[in-house]
């Protein structure tokens, strides 16, 4: 063998660290965290602080102003200061109930919300990113250069709309996103290394503004999430508008300006804050119209005004552990996220819920974070540096995903909670003779009919050969990628004509309609049956009246009269039923038109064989 | 410690330096690949290295790596043409055995 000169390689010395960190990137606030000696540790701003509040400011030099110095600018200058930001990612205006409770101007538009601000309009993707190159800003300063990769989290329940919006926010921001990780499943991480403990755990995840509660089995070194699920408008944000709410009703206050409703939410919320410790918090602001509010909150009051919203959270916990398959019994622990969880009220609904009290070792605001930046550690390469970090992660899709059929019928490829990445797929075929495209609808959700799921995307296979109905092949593939991002390409097997779509709808689902589709599904599953079976037996029979009209004006000749008439008079019977809404009557009538057609349709196949026998020789026939 | 050039060898490595417009000459050495162990490693030299040893031949500076020098010591590189191939062929005292490709070896 001959060689040839090659350019040197990067004279980079072998095995040295490369610098990644973890992103948790949150409604309230934002963490980055990293590995730098082998052990994951959050990374503090110059002053010490570790948690950067999620707040972006756009001033009136045209700086742009993140985390603890735009806090102040909430209440002054409420339209150029946006918080919350998480919450309209991938979101339209339509999404968001009611848009007129953010202090926000909104663009009018279809797609992703939009805010006027001073500096133009922005969408959340754009705000995000300035989270973001704050963290990516930090890190890069503690660890002495730029960040090979990050892991971003994004709570387990996020679509694909706004997972794709966060990964485009990471790339806006400079950094290379090795991968979007679910929330609990990066706490999962933190516990589940630290303490190398098997079992079922439970992930609670009371976030700023999200509320996740995930199942997860941990075993000989391999996570797997068994099921997920939550809400995704539940959060400490509610809380604080419950103590808003009850100063409003306390201190009897009129309409409020924006300003004020923010200096009453950043009370309530610092009244939130000290019932963590304390037994009564005061309640002191002054209103820019001149009011005074003096109150005290008790622990007491505040449990009371809060216990639905406590309880909220546990019909999403029921429900993952009847996906699961468990029961409350076989929990080994249960792992609270979030600073919300600090709640005395919520730790107490958990341990009597799980009949134990829930794992709190680490700070529950860091967890996520410390998660993220082990698993970006392990994905640039640093894992085999670290002992001990020999781990598969498995995770699953929320809900299942499938493709719209004839007569509006879902059918799925992917069911829910299926473990991803994942290929799945399916082969379909022609419905018509000489059909030579094929409409794919990739819809996304429990219920059987396509009109009960969500449209996610829609794109046509052409050029397919013309063929009789039913003889084409084509494949559909569904192949959801690390980050629980969907592509979906059809193939023409004989041709190998294709056609693909990455899902990259342009905004997401509505406020807690996951949760909705969910519900739905299992109250509608016995009407979902039948509405499924009449649909199919419509096809069936619209199947059937178009051949047989195709054959009667081919072969009519073979029928007389009577026989004609037969055929004609159940088709009509056929046609009416296939308008109705009866099943068993449709049933009926298809039955009784097979059954007068079944002497017709002989008669076709003789006459069509002997027309394929004509003028052969026995012997070309028999070896043919 | 000797490396050997053939005068093609100098002749291609020259043209080659020349016409990419940088570096001080050629680097060889091996590295651990292969089915039978070991490969040759091939490149423009940009610089030399604390841990490297440098050889004059016609003209032409060589490196070589502490390290690889013992698999190396006393080769004789030439350029040659194989059929429609052309390229360095190694000629090495210190190999034993040779994977059916010749691309890795074993010494």
């Amino acid at each position: 063998m001959l060689l040839q000169i090659t350019e040197p390689d990067n004279p980079a010395p072998l095995r040295e660290r490369k610098r990644a960190a973890g992103i948790d990137l949150g409604t309230t606030h934002s963490l980055v965290a990293s590995m730098p000696q082998g052990v994951a540790t959050v990374l503090p701003d110059e002053k010490g602080r570790v948690l950067l509040p999620s707040v972006v400011r756009f001033g009136e030099h045209g700086e742009t102003i993140v985390g603890h110095s735009a806090l102040p600018w909430l209440v002054r200058d409420a339209a150029n200061t946006i918080a919350s930001v998480k919450r309209l990612m991938g979101r339209g205006l339509a999404d968001l109930g009611d848009a007129r409770q953010f202090p926000y101007q909104w663009v009018q538009t279809s797609g992703m919300v939009r805010l006027k601000t001073r500096a133009g309009e922005k969408n959340p993707i754009e705000i995000s990113a300035e989270i973001l190159k704050a963290l990516r800003l930090r890190a890069e300063t503690q660890l002495g250069g730029a960040l090979e990769g990050v892991v971003v989290t994004v709570p387990a329940y996020f679509d694909d709309a706004q997972r794709q919006a966060t990964k485009e926010a990471a790339r806006l921001a400079g950094l290379n996103v090795l991968r979007l990780l679910n929330e609990p499943t990066a706490a999962a991480i933190a516990y589940g290394l630290d303490h190398g403990a098997e079992g079922v755990y439970v992930i609670y995840d009371l976030g700023g503004g999200t509320f996740d509660v995930s199942v997860l089995r941990l075993s000989r070194g391999v996570f797997e999430v068994l099921a997920t699920h939550g809400d995704s408008a539940l959060g400490g944000d509610d809380f604080d508008h419950r103590v808003f709410c009850w100063i409003l009703e306390m201190a009897h206050l009129p309409p409020l300006a924006a300003e004020d409703v923010r200096l009453l939410l950043t009370v309530a919320r610092s009244a939130k804050e000290t019932l963590t410790q304390h037994e009564t918090a005061p309640v002191v602001a002054v209103l820019s119209t001149g009011i005074k509010i003096e109150l005290i909150l008790t622990a007491e009051v505040f449990t009371e005004i809060t216990r639905h919203l406590v309880q909220k959270t546990l019909t999403p916990l029921k429900r993952a552990l009847r996906d699961a398959k468990l029961s409350v019994e076989e929990i080994k622990g249960v792992v609270l996220v979030g600073g919300a969880t600090r709640m005395p009220q919520i730790r107490h609904a958990v341990a009597e819920f799980f009949k134990q009290p829930p794992l709190v070792n680490l700070d529950p605001d860091e967890v996520v974070a410390l998660g993220a930046a082990i698993q970006a550690n392990a994905l640039v390469g640093n894992r085999g540096l670290d002992s001990g970090e020999d781990w598969l992660l498995l995770d699953v899709t929320p809900l299942s995903l499938g493709l719209e059929t004839m007569g509006g019928l879902v059918e799925k490829i992917v069911p829910r909670n299926a473990s991803i990445p994942l290929v799945r797929a399916q082969d379909f075929t022609t419905f018509k003779d000489g059909q030579t495209a094929l409409a794919i609808h990739v819809v996304q959700g429990e219920r059987e009919k396509v009109s009960d799921c969500r449209s996610l995307a829609r794109f046509e296979l052409r050029g397919i050969p013309p063929m009789v109905a039913g003889a084409a092949r084509v494949r559909i593939t569904f192949q959801i990628d690390a980050d629980g991002l969907l592509s979906v390409s059809a193939r023409e097997q004989t041709t190998g004509v294709e056609a693909s779509v990455e899902v990259k709808p342009s905004y997401g689902l509505a406020e807690s309609e996951i949760a909705r589709m969910l519900e739905e599904s299992l109250a509608h599953a016995r009407d979902d049956m039948q509405a499924r079976a009449l649909v199919e037996t419509q096809v069936e029979a619209d199947q059937l009246i178009e051949l047989t009209q195709h054959a009667l004006t081919e072969d009519g000749d073979l029928l007389n009269e009577r026989e004609r008439a037969a055929i004609d008079a159940a088709l009509t019977e056929l046609a009416q039923r296939r308008q109705g809404q009866e099943l068993n009557a449709l049933r009926l009538a298809l039955a009784k038109a097979n059954r007068a057609t079944a002497e017709f349709a002989g008669r076709r196949m003789d006459r069509s064989v002997q027309k394929a026998l004509t003028g052969k020789r026995v012997d070309s026939v028999v070896l043919g | 410690m000797t490396i050997q050039l053939t005068p093609s060898a100098v002749k291609h490595i020259q043209a080659s330096l020349t016409k990419r417009g940088k570096g001080i000459g050629l680097r060889l050495g091996v590295r651990t690949s292969g089915c039978s162990g070991l490969a040759y490693k091939i490149e423009y030299a940009d610089e030399m290295r604390p841990e490297d040893v440098c050889f004059e031949n016609d003209g032409v500076t060589i490196v070589i790596d502490k390290k690889s020098l013992p698999y190396l010591d006393g080769t004789r590189l030439d350029y040659r043409r194989e059929g429609l191939n052309e390229g360095f062929k190694f000629e090495n005292p210190n190999v034993k055995s040779q994977c059916g490709c010749g691309e890795s070896f074993n010494v």
